[in-house]
């Protein structure tokens, strides 16, 4: 185990899988030469040149749709946007090139693409730099899509979904890159996608939350445990497909489940995790399913307001005392 | 069914020998006639959704097809069924996907506007104007990066032009140097939208200039003049992975798909008229007959084999069964 940022288990990975598999190559804005809007990519020019770790022009869609042509044909592309807010300008690439190609063609061509960059909430970038875009990609079959909460899942996560055959989203946050965490060293360490983890046991309420609403639900947590409520959390790590087994086995064993989402609610993740928990689990359930959501606004500049765009901790607060004093039982 | 054909025959005036000039003409020929079953099988409502024919477009295909590898690649659009037969598909195979049969190409999943075959490199059948022209781009590039000497041919329609995809593709392909042939067929109409109604440019070509790729007219309804275009474009390609655009100057016969059918109410009656004189086929066929490289019964050979061919696509698709039903979940994703 190694100590290390989030960045840096994330650049660890790409240069594992980048010895490992001569397939593999890096493409996007700034990717190279200025090593990565966000760094995430730094020495990877150096160490791999030019062909692998390609600089592009400012065309979202038309380096998606090169990702996309060169995966059909053999190659194991890592498409970098630079901020997820840009993926909406290839959304069509992604969505109906990349996540239907298998499909179409009868499972002739399948597409071992890799789609990954910042998205979410972010610091004061107001409202075209700063929201969550997973639910643009989770509704869509063919797609798989990951959110990596720690360190250690940005590293396993992105090497599994390196290796995987089919197209990933994979949304890491300008907020955690500079997040500490234990690392495995082993370079065939990888974390399956598709698998929930049980962050913190607890006997009383479900809490499933992801990326930075996971910190916010953990310092939630500990609070709560002082008024004698035990919070288990659950973090999905990847979002389709859903681990809706832990998630109900969880839910099973407390009898109530929050649900926490920084992007806006409606038709958001929790009102998906909402549903299948009421489907599969309502006669286990003591309370109501909750939902702490980011406002149904876009996300505003000033400080003060932005604050009360994103769940705050005493909402989840608030949330989590709500189901575990109503008594349903 | 076409296949890597040389240069040669000198003899006939036509830069083309007897064989290839008959492979040439029964390529057209098939595709002719398998969109004319095609068009029957929609209205008897064998075929569903959206159909859009080739009728009328043969020459570029098949001219473009007699110059490629069988490892080399073609992608298309969503008018791409003489494409996918040009680079050699089976055509009952072709049949059973319009008819969304099992052993359809793509067992039925796909349909007229998907149709994909893996054994031909043949790359879809795409349903989005403009959107795979950047894929071929990048399969361009995964042909440098894997030290191949293959290309890519793109067809696209000029309605493709005005999209921002287009231009990205142009400039990416030119700027890292693709070996991608982007082989406009401009039918003149996107839908019921003129060229003089949807570019500032209505000369195509010329946007190559814009990005320094080496750019071409060509007549689109000599199947002659496409090969000849087509194989300049390719030896470039192969040997400097310089990128082409060609605007094959052509013209649908037929309506946009078969729900616009007459085609009738953005062009004259007169134009289309017009414009079947210059069929690619019948002038192919007369330019043989008068060189000598074919007699009367060899054409009528030609046809026979050809109307055979395609009764046998068709017998073949009504006599596939629909896809079962657990194969609404398969293939959504490959698994490890
Ligand atoms: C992005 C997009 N916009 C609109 C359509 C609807 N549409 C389908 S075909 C077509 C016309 C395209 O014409 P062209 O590219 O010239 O091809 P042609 O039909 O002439 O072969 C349109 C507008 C579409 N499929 N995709
Ligand atoms: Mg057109």
């Amino acid at each position: 185990m190694a100590v290390m940022t989030y960045r840096e288990a994330l650049n660890l990975a790409l240069r594992e899988e980048m010895r490992r598999d001569p397939r593999v190559f890096v493409i996007g804005e700034e990717v190279g030469l200025y090593e990565g809007a966000y760094k995430v990519t730094q020495g990877l020019l150096k160490e791999f040149g030019g062909q692998r770790v390609v600089d592009t022009p400012i065309a979202e869609s038309g380096f998606t749709g090169v990702g996309i042509g060169a995966a059909m044909v053999g190659l194991r592309p890592v498409v970098e946007m630079m901020t997820f807010n840009f993926a909406l300008l290839a959304l069509d690439q992604i969505v109906n090139s990349a996540a239907k190609m298998h499909y179409m063609s009868g499972g002739q061509f399948n597409v071992p693409i890799v789609i990954r960059g910042p998205g979410g909430p972010a610091a004061q970038l107001a409202a075209q730099h700063s929201q969550s875009m997973e639910t643009y990609f989770y509704h869509v079959p063919g797609l798989k899509v990951v959110r990596p909460t720690t360190p250690m899942d940005a590293k396993g996560l992105l090497k599994s979904a390196i290796r995987d055959d089919n197209p990933v989203i994979f949304i890491e946050s300008e907020t955690l890159y500079s997040v500490k965490g234990e690392v495995p060293d082993d370079p065939e360490f990888l974390i399956p996608l598709g698998k929930a983890l049980v962050r913190r046991e607890g006997t009383d309420v479900t809490v499933i939350a992801y990326m930075g609403m996971m910190y916010r639900a953990m310092e939630a947590a500990e609070e709560l445990e002082k008024e004698g409520i035990s919070v288990e959390l659950v973090d999905p790590r990847t979002l389709r497909p859903m681990d809706t087994e832990t998630i109900i086995g969880s839910v099973r064993k407390t009898h109530r489940a929050v649900i926490v989402e920084a992007g806006a609610g409606f038709a958001g993740m929790g009102s998906e995790i909402a549903a299948f928990v009421t489907e599969q689990a309502f006669d286990d359930l003591d309370a109501p399913v909750e939902r702490v959501t980011g406002a149904n606004a876009p996300m505003p500049y000033a400080r003060n307001l932005e604050k009360l765009k994103t769940p705050s901790k005493d909402k989840i607060l608030a949330a989590v005392r709500r189901v575990c004093n109503a008594n349903g039982g | 069914m076409a296949k890597t054909l040389t240069r040669g025959g000198a003899s006939s005036g036509l830069g083309v020998d007897a064989a290839v000039a008959k492979q040439l003409l029964t390529d057209m020929l098939l595709i002719r006639r398998f969109e004319e079953k095609a068009a029957e099988a929609y209205t008897l409502g064998k075929i569903g959704g959206f159909l859009h024919l080739y009728i009328g477009e043969e020459a570029v295909a098949v001219g473009t097809t007699s110059v490629l590898r069988p490892d080399d690649y073609a992608i298309s659009a969503y008018r791409e069924h003489g494409h996918c037969l040009a680079k050699g598909s089976d055509p009952k195979r072709v049949m059973a996907e319009l008819y969304g049969r099992r052993d359809g190409l793509c067992k039925g999943k796909g349909g007229s506007m998907h149709l994909f075959d893996r054994s031909t490199n043949f790359l879809g059948g795409h349903a989005i104007v403009g959107a795979h022209l950047p894929i071929a781009a990048g399969v361009g590039f995964a042909i440098k990066y894997q030290g191949g000497d293959q290309v890519i041919v793109c067809y696209f329609g000029d309605g493709a032009v005005p999209e921002g995809e287009f231009h990205e593709s142009m400039n990416l392909a030119a700027l890292w140097k693709l070996p991608v042939i982007f082989l406009c067929e401009n039918n003149r109409y996107a839908m019921g939208t003129s060229v003089e109604r949807a570019l500032a440019q209505t000369e195509i070509w010329r946007f190559g200039q814009t990005y320094g790729v080496p750019s071409e007219r060509v007549d689109g309804m000599d199947v002659l003049a496409v090969r000849e275009a087509v194989a300049r474009a390719v030896t470039r390609a192969r040997q400097h992975k310089t990128p082409a655009l060609l605007e094959a100057d052509t013209y649908r016969y037929r309506g946009h798909s078969m729900r616009d059918p007459a085609g009738a109410v953005y062009r004259t009656k007169e134009e289309v008229e017009r414009e079947k004189l210059r069929d690619p086929i019948v002038l192919f066929r007369d330019k043989l007959l008068a060189a000598g490289l074919l007699a009367e019964a060899d054409v009528r050979a030609i046809e026979k084999d050809v109307n055979d061919r395609v009764d046998e696509a068709v017998a073949f698709a009504d006599a596939s069964p629909e896809p079962p039903g657990e194969w609404l979940f398969t293939d959504i994703y490959k698994e490890a």
